[in-house]
């Protein structure tokens, strides 16, 4: 059975860029192994020669005209939904020190 | 209660629109009934919020369309509520996630356009558990919907609150998504009609992403035939999402009548051990009902079917950690306050916005994604699934359609399985088969368990949603 140490919930975490307290890693580390513990029962299935599904449509290279298309949210509109607009633009935190 | 319940105010929703349509009653009155049913049952919590300005204003310039002659549509003046993952104007889209919290859609679901076009009016936001990670609506961020039968037990989920919301008589209609499970196990629990169609027929353009290879949308109702005639409008290609088919050439109202000589196959894993003897009894009854109407019942085996939840388990998480990445505080959502650089803005803003089992599912679904895991979890998820597929084509060359419980349970108690992570995803046991295979499935009120009420699950090979909805129509009668 997968064993979960509290360093691979922070590895995840960081992965996921999530910020746990050490309640919660020490809460998803009990959870993780539990629910892997479950889905581990696939690994004993013998699927032979079949290929991997990730979509069930069966459509493919689905295209459309390379056209300009309105959706009808202005720049405004969509500036709307940020805490921090600065001339048009989205203010974000800085990236390099 | 059951008995008042399975009372409806609203009549057929072909009948409300013709009746605003001629003039017979107002857009207007229908909306203030919709709120006014709403605020007398306040008590479920089955709403987020309303788009009381906005519905207002439509529903009056409805009224003053009809009064100049113009005609309306299919679904003229009938009220409806979307789950709060539909992307909608006139109020907050939330998901029920404090991460949304304060968002405002730039603009509207192709489902809600194609609504809206025929007339109908938008009034509320039905709860639901956060970006639909549930089966009870205790993952809400905000509050838990009420079951209507019982305000102890919780409404099933995700689409909890849009169950409700019909069995408490708000609407005629409402939206909801189903991933996993999320429009039939609420349907079932709550003892309304609820329709996953085939993988693709609905548009998933403005709806928040989930599990995108399994995301569907349908309609919770009363009866057959008005979720029907919803399906028949929000079904259908569309520009906006690449993964659309074509709907039926003949539409999905007008249904055919009668079953005679229809193969239904009672699928023995899902009759199995832990299904409930009342629930069970129930199902039995009503398969009987359908062969006196004309069906043959035949028991098929589906034996990859018991591993269908361990295969959901690892691709839903998978592409929840994906689709949920796109949230970083920046562009919209919440923004946390705490110092530092971009990336701690990142993490801060995520940590804070989203709830337990949102993160849960995401750091599972870094695991199974993450190099080393990838092909053991990941990748052997994925080819189940072709067996799976393998298997539910194999079975519909001998039967036209599969039948069994939505749950092996009727309604449970608020708290019963919150404080167990996977007891709660064990409750979609029986859903997550069809929603890996992209078959439309269904679930039909079939009567009361202790004076709940019990679902039957209907399957369909994938495209054939017009004979599963006949077959459904059919049910409803016998029962």
């Amino acid at each position: 059975m997968a064993k979960i140490t509290k360093e691979d919930v922070l590895r995840l975490a960081r992965l996921s860029r999530l910020h746990l307290t050490d309640e919660e890693v020490s809460k998803y580390k009990v959870e993780i192994e539990a629910m892997l513990g479950y889905v581990e029962q696939l690994k004993s299935v013998d699927l032979g020669d079949l290929e991997p599904t990730s979509q069930v449509t069966g459509l493919k290279n689905v295209m459309r005209q390379d056209t300009e298309k309105s959706y009808g949210a202005s720049p405004e509109q969509l500036l709307k939904n940020s805490t921090s607009i600065v001339e048009g633009q989205i203010k974000v935190r800085r990236m390099l020190q | 209660m059951s008995s008042v319940l399975s009372k409806s105010q609203w009549p057929s929703i072909a009948s409300i629109s013709t009746d605003v349509q001629n003039g017979k009653s107002k857009a207007l009155d229908l909306v203030e009934l919709a709120y006014k049913t709403l605020e007398n049952s306040n008590e479920f919590n089955s709403v987020i919020s309303t788009t009381k300005k906005r519905a207002i204003g439509i529903a009056k310039d409805i009224d003053s369309r009809v009064k100049k002659g113009q005609k309306i549509g299919k679904l003229a003046g009938v009220p409806f509520i979307a789950k709060d993952n539909f992307l909608t104007f006139g109020g907050e889209t939330t998901a029920a996630s404090n991460i949304l919290k304060g968002f405002n859609a730039p603009y509207q679901a192709t489902a809600i356009e194609r609504l809206e076009a025929e007339g109908a009016i938008c009034v509320a936001k039905a709860n639901l558990d956060a970006f639909g990670h549930g089966a009870s609506t205790e993952n809400s961020d905000f509050y838990t919907t009420k079951n209507p039968h019982d305000q102890k037990r919780v409404p099933g989920g995700s689409s909890g609150g849009s169950a409700a919301a019909v069995i408490l008589d708000i609407v005629p209609f409402a939206l909801g998504t189903d991933t996993g499970g999320s429009i039939r196990l609420p349907a079932s629990f709550c003892g309304a009609v609820g329709y996953k169609p085939t993988y693709g027929l609905v548009s998933r353009s403005g709806v928040i992403a989930m599990a995108s290879s399994t995301d569907t949308i349908g309609p919770l109702t009363r009866n057959i035939a008005d979720a029907a005639l919803i399906l028949d409008i929000i079904s259908g290609k569309d520009e906006l999402d690449g993964t659309t088919i074509e709907k039926d050439k003949l539409g999905y109202t007008n249904l055919p009548t009668h079953i005679k000589g229809k193969k239904i196959g009672i699928v023995a894993e899902f009759m199995g051990k832990g299904v409930d003897p009342g629930v069970r009894s129930r199902i039995e009854d009503t398969l009987k009902e359908l062969k006196n109407a004309g069906a043959e019942l035949v028991e098929v085996s589906i034996p990859s079917i018991s591993l269908a939840l361990a295969c959901y388990y690892i691709i839903c998480p998978a592409e929840v950690s994906s689709n949920l990445s796109r949230y970083d505080g920046q562009r919209y959502g919440h923004t946390s306050n705490m110092s530092g650089n971009i990336e701690d803005s990142y993490n801060w803003s995520r940590s804070e916005g989203f709830g337990s089992e949102a993160k849960r599912r995401i750091l599972i679904g870094t695991y199974v994604l993450s190099s080393g895991y990838y092909d053991a979890y990941y990748k052997k998820a994925q080819t189940l699934r072709t067996k799976l597929i393998k298997e539910f084509n194999e079975i519909f060359n001998k039967v036209d359609f599969l039948a069994g419980p939505v749950s092996p349970v009727t309604a449970f108690k608020i708290g019963q399985n919150i404080k167990d992570p996977l007891q709660m995803w064990l409750v979609d046991i029986l859903t997550v088969a069809p929603s890996l295979t992209g078959s439309p499935a269904v679930s039909v009120p079939a009567g009361y368990s202790d004076g709940m009420p019990v679902g039957i699950q209907l399957i369909a090979p994938t495209g054939k949603d017009r004979d599963l909805l006949a077959l459904a129509s059919v049910t409803e009668k016998v029962i």
